[in-house]
């Protein structure tokens, strides 16, 4: 019967099958748990208009009024940093890193996010203001540079409530996705997550291969308050600033937004004497059918 | 467009979030970015776990008890601000102190006074004066919000004349026997560490007091009935009872005789954290008549549009403003080592003044609901008058003033 040896030398003296077998499944293994434990997760936050500020629409209608307005994190961006800082707290990734595209405020947005615990911020610097392809586009070139295991995003921002940036990313780097996630799983042997997606019929559960794209939620989790000792930590944490260039990302835009009103301002309901008076007031004054 | 009320607690409760933003525009004059940073972060904790408790602690005359806030403040690191960090603290200053504890007033008056008489009055006083192993035996608990601390210098019948106090600390072996009464004990009734002045001396005067620690169940200490105050309720108050009770040697603070430089020294730091307290109510106050007078419409317009509201609450918003810069900068220089009696006493006085008149005045812009104690302006008022008394009443403290500025070169 052969004894066998060592692997190293890769030479003839084969190991039998049933170890080289097992070796190589060692191996996976043992490489795919480093991997894991060296995962890095990329949270992807908004600067936002404050949800409690009363918004204005601009006199010239190019757009909302920001001057002098509270700003703020995106709320479910919030949630998606809580639950990275969760997923590092149990020992499945190493890193949590924030990255905001935008002005130079939005490293205030990121010292938010480094209070809260995240490791490191990257600021995208950038005046203009882009749509959610741009940003995905931006985020895809980081994702191939940081290389994170997963990559979380809030659903979408309270200023447009586009919902597209996370599946675009998602589609960009051919990525899973798993979008309203009111419930993360991970599992560390399989290299897998687990996640309840809220839909309108219910709650659908699915299993993503990492790396993946997550959008997170209203119920995923309740976010933590910056103490302050992490307020204090957080200063000697590092931001990276970066451009668009740097990333070599097109930032040209197919779609121009026209212009901004507010919505027609809601009338009084009105109390009907009979079915005959609704069917007419559907058909004539609302247009329903 | 559609905005989610995505707030940090999901139990569906109706909390109007009262964050207003022109705290941003007095901010960014007075602090840098971390303390903004860390004004924020109490603020949004305050709002979320003190607030909902305010009218029902006012209402009950009761500390919240089905939640344990001495604990949930522990863990946000609010007791221990100015404490060494080797105990369980943060090691700053008092200018963190005061924000956080105009944070909390603003949340809740009593829940801020409480608040203060713990974290200053008790653990700054032990951090102070105390031993290393006085520290090391109370100071952790106290941190954590596990132990409530309270501080007794006043008495039935030595009130703003505390040196006067009759509490009598007699030499026996191995430490004293006290007798006598305190009196407005804030947090008395749930203390386990009290710091009392006792005379070891009564024929010494001033130079007989002795500042003493005091634990709970100790022989011969007990509390008498929680008072019932005009405002500050839920704040437990209450006189302290003590009957031959023994106080080891070792629970002397400083030194035997050397209490009133203790009692002294500390009211003035005490006066400046808790110049932050009506400042809190000021911008409690504010958050209430603002969102009320752009609602409340009579003569076909919101009353806001009306000169007298205007008037009013341009009045209350420069009252606020200048408070403010005021206890702010003192507590600055404070940090810096410049610890100036006159004002501190200053801060104090100016800001628990204005805070009456702009409470009354919330009232005003109110109008007939500023009389329904189902609004907030009520208990404002109520809480706001008490700063004008604690800590050494007004009059008192224009005689440190003035009796300082005459006394100088």
């Amino acid at each position: 019967m052969n004894t066998p040896s060592l692997f190293i030398s890769g030479g003839l003296n084969l190991p039998p099958p049933e170890i080289k077998i097992c070796f190589c499944s060692l191996f996976f293994y043992f490489f795919s748990f480093c991997c894991y434990r060296a995962m890095k997760i990329l949270v992807a936050v908004k600067r936002v208009v404050d949800y409690a500020v009363k918004i204005r629409v601009k006199p010239d209608k190019t757009g909302v009024d920001t001057q002098n307005v509270k700003m703020s994190m995106n709320p479910f961006c919030e949630i998606a940093l809580e639950e990275a800082l969760r997923i590092r707290e149990a020992g499945f990734a190493k890193e949590v890193v924030a990255v905001s595209i935008g002005p130079s405020q939005c490293v205030d947005t990121l010292r938010t996010g480094l209070a809260m615990g995240a490791d490191r911020g990257i600021h995208v610097e950038t005046n203009s203001s882009f749509l959610p392809l741009t940003i995905a586009k931006i985020l895809k070139s980081l994702a191939e540079v940081e290389n994170p295991g997963l990559i979380f995003l809030g659903k979408q921002a309270i200023d447009d409530d586009c919902n597209q940036t996370g599946q675009m990313v998602a589609a960009l780097l051919g990525w899973p996705q798993a979008t309203f996630a009111s419930k993360v799983v991970l599992d560390k042997d399989k290299h897998v997550a687990t996640v309840d997606r809220e839909v309108d019929g219910g709650l659908e559960t699915l299993c993503v291969e990492l790396p993946a794209v997550i959008t997170t939620d209203l119920r995923l989790n309740q976010p933590r308050y910056a103490s302050l000792p992490n307020i204090m930590k957080a200063k000697s944490k590092p931001i990276k600033k970066m451009t668009v260039q740097d990333l070599k990302v097109d930032v040209k835009s197919d779609i121009e937004i026209l212009e901004v009103t507010e919505p027609p301002k809601r009338k009084s309901g009105v109390m009907v004497s009979s079915v005959d008076e609704l069917i007419d007031k559907l058909r004539n004054e609302a247009h329903v059918f | 467009m559609q905005r989610f009320f995505a707030a940090r607690s999901i139990l569906g409760n109706a909390v109007k979030t009262r964050r207003s933003s022109f705290s941003s525009l007095s901010s960014s004059l007075l602090f840098d970015d971390t303390q903004l940073q860390f004004k924020e972060s109490v603020s949004k904790f305050a709002q979320d776990v003190i607030a909902p408790h305010a009218e029902r602690t006012d209402k009950t005359n009761s500390f919240p008890k089905d939640v344990n806030l001495w604990k949930q403040m522990g863990e946000f690191n609010l007791h221990g601000i100015t404490a060494p960090e080797e105990y369980g603290g943060l090691g700053l200053g008092y200018l963190y102190h005061c924000i956080a504890m105009e944070e909390i007033s603003r949340a809740s008056g009593s829940v801020a006074l409480s608040y203060g008489a713990h974290s200053n009055l008790c653990i700054n006083q032990l951090v102070r004066n105390g031993t290393t192993a006085q520290k090391q035996k109370y100071l952790p608990k106290l941190i954590s919000g596990e132990h409530v601390g309270a501080l007794a210098m006043s008495e039935p019948n030595a009130g703003s004349d505390v040196v006067s106090m009759k509490c009598k600390a007699d030499k026996v072996d191995g430490g004293y026997i006290i007798n006598g009464n305190k009196m407005w004990c804030t947090n008395g009734p749930s203390a386990e560490t009290l710091i009392v002045y006792a005379k070891t001396d009564t024929k010494a005067g001033s130079k007989g007091i002795t500042a003493f620690i005091i634990e709970k169940g100790m022989d011969g200490f007990s509390t008498a009935q929680k008072l019932d105050k005009l405002g500050m309720r839920g704040s437990d108050t209450c006189e302290l009872v003590f009957e031959n009770c023994f106080v080891p040697e070792e629970n002397i603070l400083d030194k035997e005789g050397k209490g009133v430089y203790v009692l002294m020294s500390g009211l003035d730091l005490e006066r400046l954290v808790l110049a932050a307290g009506p400042l809190g109510i000021m911008q409690a106050c504010l958050d209430t008549v603002l969102p009320y007078i752009r609602q409340r419409e009579q003569f076909g317009r919101p009353i806001g549009e009306l000169q007298f509201i205007q008037g009013k609450v341009a009045d209350m918003y420069t009252a606020l403003q200048s408070s403010r810069s005021y206890v702010y900068s003192v507590a600055r220089d404070c940090d810096n080592g410049n610890i100036d009696p006159k004002d501190c006493a200053g801060t104090i006085l100016c800001a628990a003044e204005r805070a009456t008149q702009v409470a009354l005045q919330a009232i005003q812009c109110l109008g007939g609901n500023g009389y329904i104690n189902e609004y907030a302006t009520g208990r404002l008022l109520r809480d706001a008058k008490l700063y004008e008394i604690g800590a050494g009443t007004s009059e008192i403290r224009r005689i440190v003033i003035g009796r300082g500025l005459f006394k100088e070169q």
